[in-house]
């Protein structure tokens, strides 16, 4: 009982662990391009989520001041996390774009195909 | 002027890439690059001479304290690595201008420049901040403007490249924060030297043996320790061969600084390597680095990727040195940090000098070049003896100093393996000099002669400096034994 | 002039030389006058620095420290200062044969040649003079890699191959070998340096000791000691000049001046003769002795007989140091000499015979004597030396070793002495009875047949290298004299030369 509660207790990481190696999984066993930056951005997601999750403050409201609250969420995983999510974004768009050039110069954007049409080359 | 030079070491570049983009022709941002390049060296030499003077410096940005802003720190070991990326990044700049235009399209000169400097922005950025999550920005800035760098090659295969390394540094740094935002957890700051002093206490638990694990883990990824180094030789390969040179210096330089400033400095020796069996893995690993990755290089026939592989052995030996952990040890990991950015640096312009004048480099294609090139070629076998390690070039300290640690260590089985390793560099460098020297050129070859002075210059310094500094190592191996002794003393 | 000035014009000399030599590629009489005067000149400051020596000096120089622990400085002692002076006088007469043979093969590349000879000798003059172990080691390496382009010079499939096998048995062997033994002897002696009496005395167990030794041996491929000894046989694709300098100027006479050094001054002979460190090596170089004479009588190319015959003499060389015993070590330096003065005619005299007559093998030589009387005279007179009989110098140092092996009761040596003697007998004289007794092959000419010897650079060479072998018999006392010097510091009671 006392486990099964230590688990429930915990719920929130362990979502963002299942998250984040689905993402990994999407990544490696995923031959088109565009699901691998999919899964990059669900891995990456999931680790702001396990930072995030972590840093609340229970009954704490969002960590901006305003008059009469006294109870924040802790601020600090936010920053951190926010410039992640920058990161992220500039991230994901880039490997976009790169994608939308790769399938100009191949007609294709599944991994097999190019590799195999590199060999042969 | 001089208190700010920290700030400036990183803001320069970074306005400089804003500029190159806004000017959005070749010859201003060519220009613009130009000066950054040349006034980054000078900042990074008057950073070293002060820490050598007054000891470690410590700028925090808009005043606020340690504890709640960002704080650059600069201690012997990133004054090192700093001098190092921007004395390069000046060496090899009057290669750029030619070799660049040759190879990228005219309308996207600028853009190249500009990621470029923030190329260098980042790198600069993550050698001086005393911030793990800043570390994590500045990586992530110079990672994407190097995939964007690796991308504007000319090959399709450098969109394939550079999207390959994207998700793979991605899955490194995203390793990186989970790491980091444990360490926090467990200490309360993002500090680094705070969190070396706060670590102490609770250094066994698990959270923070897991937010090494992600760490070391993570940095892996960018310094292409073995096996986590397939990103490379396709990124070296296809990409400009400016950007390679660049590469090749500094890049996994920067990211075994961060690997040697958590071990050392952050988690300390006495947990990583004493408590912990991270010396046993990682000797394995640097082993099977030299020497996979030089066999694997004995069978390219592109010269780019065989000098790629090449590079995956020598960060074996660096590794490894940083593996023995002692005094010769560290200081032949480091002093080889600054040698193999010499030796890689004039490898790969002398390859980039043929690809200019001769368009492949094909070790088929480049049959005769010798006649044709003596000057480059030349060039291209004084820093291959620097790869074997050549007594009177700077490869051999570097060697030396590794030799000599096994020995203190008793472990003369890896002072062995270590000569071994080098006995293949002897493949692989006298196979480009045979096909070179001692194949009829063919006519595709015609007309072919030494590049102009700009970029055969560059060229001639680095050679030049690989064999001062193999007979005369007091600098670098000075520096690189200041570095070693400051990183085992730690932080605290 | 001060010692260390001398020192550093030796070795600035031929550097010199290499680097102006490609000025004159346009015109090859100044290109040759260049490496003739470079010659000359070195000879000169060598003979300055002999003066200096001879008189008890022992000239140095210290150039810069590389690293705490490894410096590059000079050091010159006599048995450095017998192989300097070897190396340069070779050089004039080999530069003046190469003129002869390379203009008269026609040979392509010219200029290269010169330029890698300048600086092969220039690595040859780093390590007879070495102050310790790194500047050894450093110019050992420049020997290797600047003698590769010599070796490969015709550039045929065959050349790149002999170039490979080359490359990869030297660097491989001092990479592996000799390098590692050098680490392990800074580490061990806490020095590198060159000191009478050695450094490891008491540092070192003696099995331990055996164990680096077999390093330093085996690490010195250019001393040929089987099984390093392939490369040799498989040089000889080079122009001759380039296998006379191998065989009797530089390369490999580096090699065994390397093995002879490190046992006098890094091991020490009484430290190895109290460990008995040296045994196995005893019988390793005899039995290379004999081999190689063995494998030398089945071989029909002359110059690789003369290979596999140059392999049998420098295991002498290795056998007389490893007995360990002063009249061993005079016999050793002695035949650094005496080999390489005879050598160095044998091959003049195989080079000259191809320009002359294009013809490489023994058994194309019969009756050869009538049209090159001058060649095969000389070549009598070097396989003479290489025998070791009267009037000829190679009889002293067979003399000296036969007394070591004498004093020690070496029944093996004798053995070895002997039968190595009888069979150089076979190979070499073999050669001058065919070319003055056989009938020439192809329909002989009763008469006259006319005298057709090589360019006369080439037989000028070749006369002054017959009668250095000569001159050496009478003037022996001098590098006698210094040998006994190294010695006497070493072991005190002595050795006498009047027997």
């Amino acid at each position: 009982m006392n486990a099964l509660n230590q688990i429930l207790a915990h719920y929130n990481q362990w979502i963002t662990i299942f998250l984040m190696v689905s993402g990994l999984y999407i990544v490696i066993a995923r031959g088109n391009m565009i699901k691998k930056l999919v899964g990059l951005s669900l891995f990456q997601t999931s680790v702001y989520l396990l930072f995030l999750s972590s840093g609340k403050v229970l009954g704490g409201t969002p960590p901006i001041v305003a008059a009469g609250i006294s109870v924040y969420t802790h601020p600090l995983p936010h920053v951190l996390i926010l410039t992640a999510i920058v990161v992220g974004v500039a991230t994901l768009a880039l490997g976009l774009a790169l994608v939308v050039r790769i399938n100009e110069a191949y007609r294709t954007i599944e991994e097999d195909e190019i590799f195999a049409r590199e060999d042969k080359a | 002027m001089q208190a700010q030079l920290p700030a400036l070491q990183v803001v320069l570049p970074l306005f400089g890439a804003l500029l190159a983009a806004m000017v959005r022709r070749s010859r201003p941002a060519y220009g613009i690059t130009v000066i950054v390049s040349l006034l980054m060296p000078v900042i990074s030499w008057l950073l070293l001479v002060q820490v050598r003077n007054e000891g470690p410096i410590s700028y925090v940005f808009g005043n606020w304290s340690a504890e709640l802003g960002i704080e650059y720190r600069i201690d012997l070991v990133n004054a090192l690595l700093l001098v190092l990326v921007s004395t390069v990044g000046a060496v090899i700049i009057p290669f750029a201008r030619k070799s660049v235009a040759a190879e990228i399209p005219e309308d996207r000169i600028a853009w190249f420049y500009s990621v470029y400097l923030l190329c260098m922005c980042g790198l600069l950025g993550v050698a001086i901040t005393g911030d793990a999550f800043n570390v994590f920005v500045f990586l992530e800035i110079s990672s994407l403007a190097t995939y964007i760098l690796i991308a504007l090659g000319r090959d399709r295969r450098a969109l394939l490249a550079a999207y390959q390394y994207l998700i793979m540094g991605t899955i490194g740094a995203t390793f990186y924060v989970i790491g980091v935002g444990m360490l926090y957890a467990m200490t309360g700051t993002l500090n680094l030297a705070m969190i070396a002093e706060r670590i102490v206490d609770i250094e066994t638990t698990r959270p923070v043996l897991a937010a090494l694990a992600f760490i070391v883990v993570g940095i892996s990824l960018k310094l292409a320790l073995f096996p986590l180094h397939v990103w490379l030789p396709n990124a070296y390969a296809y990409a400009p061969s400016f950007a390679t040179v660049f590469l090749a210096a500094t890049a996994t330089k920067i990211a075994i600084y961060l690997f040697v400033r958590f071990l050392f400095s952050v988690f300390g020796v006495g947990l990583v390597f004493t408590d912990l069996p991270v010396s046993f893995i990682l000797i394995v690993l640097s082993v099977a680095a030299m020497f996979g990755a030089a066999t694997v290089a004995v069978f390219q026939s592109d010269i780019k990727r065989m000098l790629a592989y090449s590079s995956v052995g020598q960060i074996g030996y660096i590794t490894l040195g940083i593996a023995l952990a002692n005094l010769n040890g560290l200081t032949g990991g480091m002093v080889h940090v600054l040698n193999h950015a010499l030796i890689k640096g004039a490898l790969f312009m002398a390859i980039g000098a043929v690809v200019f004048r001769a368009g492949s480099c094909a070790i088929e294609d480049i049959a005769g070049i010798g006649r044709r090139m003596p000057i480059t070629m030349s060039a291209f076998v004084i820093a291959g003896f620097g790869l074997i390690g050549v007594p009177g070039t700077a490869g051999f300290v570097s060697k030396w100093y590794l030799i000599i640690a096994s020995l203190d260590k008793g472990w003369w089985w890896l002072a062995f393996l270590i000569v071994a390793s080098s006995v293949i560099a002897v493949v692989y460098v006298g196979r480009v000099i045979e096909v070179a020297w001692f194949r009829e050129p063919n006519d595709a070859l015609k007309g072919v002669k030494d590049p102009p002075l700009e970029i055969l210059a560059p060229i001639l310094i680095m050679v030049f400096a690989i064999v001062y500094f193999g007979v005369d190592a007091d600098l670098t191996a000075g520096l690189a034994s200041e570095a070693a002794e400051a990183l085992l003393a730690g932080l605290r | 002039m001060t010692g260390a000035s001398l020192i550093a014009l030796a070795l600035l000399i031929p550097t010199a030389t290499s680097l102006l030599i490609p000025l004159f590629r346009e015109r090859p009489n100044m290109r040759e006058a260049t490496t003739l005067v470079g010659a000359v000149a070195l000879f000169a400051v060598v003979v300055l620095l002999l003066v200096e020596v001879m008189a008890g000096g022992r000239p140095a120089l210290h150039l810069v420290d590389v690293l705490p622990g490894l410096s590059i400085a000079f050091n010159v002692e006599p048995l450095g200062m017998l192989f300097a002076v070897i190396a340069s006088g070779l050089w004039i007469v080999n530069s003046l044969y190469s003129i002869g043979y390379m203009r008269g093969e026609n040979e392509p590349r010219q200029t290269s040649f010169y330029v890698f000879f300048a600086v092969a000798i220039a690595g040859a003059m780093g390590v007879a003079l070495a102050g310790n172990l790194f500047t050894l080691f450093l110019f050992y390496e420049v020997l290797t890699l600047s003698t590769y382009p010599l070796v490969t010079h015709r550039a045929t499939p065959e050349a790149v191959r002999a170039g490979r096998l080359y490359l990869m048995m030297l660097l491989g062997a001092s990479m592996l070998l000799l390098l590692p033994a050098i680490a392990w002897t800074g580490f061990t002696a806490g020095t590198l340096n060159f000191e009478p009496g050695g450094i490891l005395s008491g540092k070192i167990g003696n099995v331990a000791m055996a164990g680096l030794l077999a390093l330093f041996v085996f690490g010195t491929a250019k001393a040929a000691v089987m099984p390093l000894h392939f490369w040799l046989p498989a040089a000889m694709v080079a122009p001759t000049p380039v296998s006379a300098l191998l065989h009797a100027v530089a390369v490999v006479k580096a090699g065994v001046f390397t093995v002879l050094k490190i046992i006098v001054y890094v091991f020490g002979i009484d430290t190895l003769a109290e460990a008995g460190a040296s045994e196995w090596l005893v019988y390793v170089a005899g039995f290379t002795v004999v081999t190689a004479s063995l494998i030398a009588l089945r071989q029909d190319d002359l110059k690789r007989r003369l290979a596999y015959s140059t392999v049998s003499q420098l295991s002498f060389v290795v056998m007389g140091a490893a007995m360990a015993v002063s009249a061993g070590i005079i016999g050793s330096g002695l035949h650094i000499a005496m080999h390489a003065a005879g050598k160095i005619t044998l091959f003049f005299c195989a080079g000259a015979i191809a320009v002359a007559t294009h013809k490489t093998k023994v058994s194309e030589l019969d009756g050869i004597g009538r049209a090159m009387p001058i060649t095969m005279t000389a070549f009598l007179i070097g396989s003479l030396s290489i025998i070791g009989l009267p009037p000829l110098g190679g009889m002293w140092s067979k003399w000296w070793l036969m007394l070591a092996a004498a004093e020690q009761g070496r029944l093996f040596v004798i053995f070895v002495l002997i039968a190595s003697t009888l069979l150089n007998v076979a190979y070499l004289l073999s050669i001058v009875a065919r070319a003055f007794f056989a009938a020439p092959r192809g329909g002989a000419q009763e008469g006259k047949v006319s005298v057709n010897e090589a360019p006369w650079p080439c037989v000028v060479a070749l006369s002054l290298t017959a009668l250095l072998c000569v001159l050496l018999f009478f003037l022996v006392e001098i590098p006698q004299g210094m040998l006994l010097e190294i010695t006497q510091t070493a072991d005190p009671a002595g050795v006498s030369i009047d027997e």
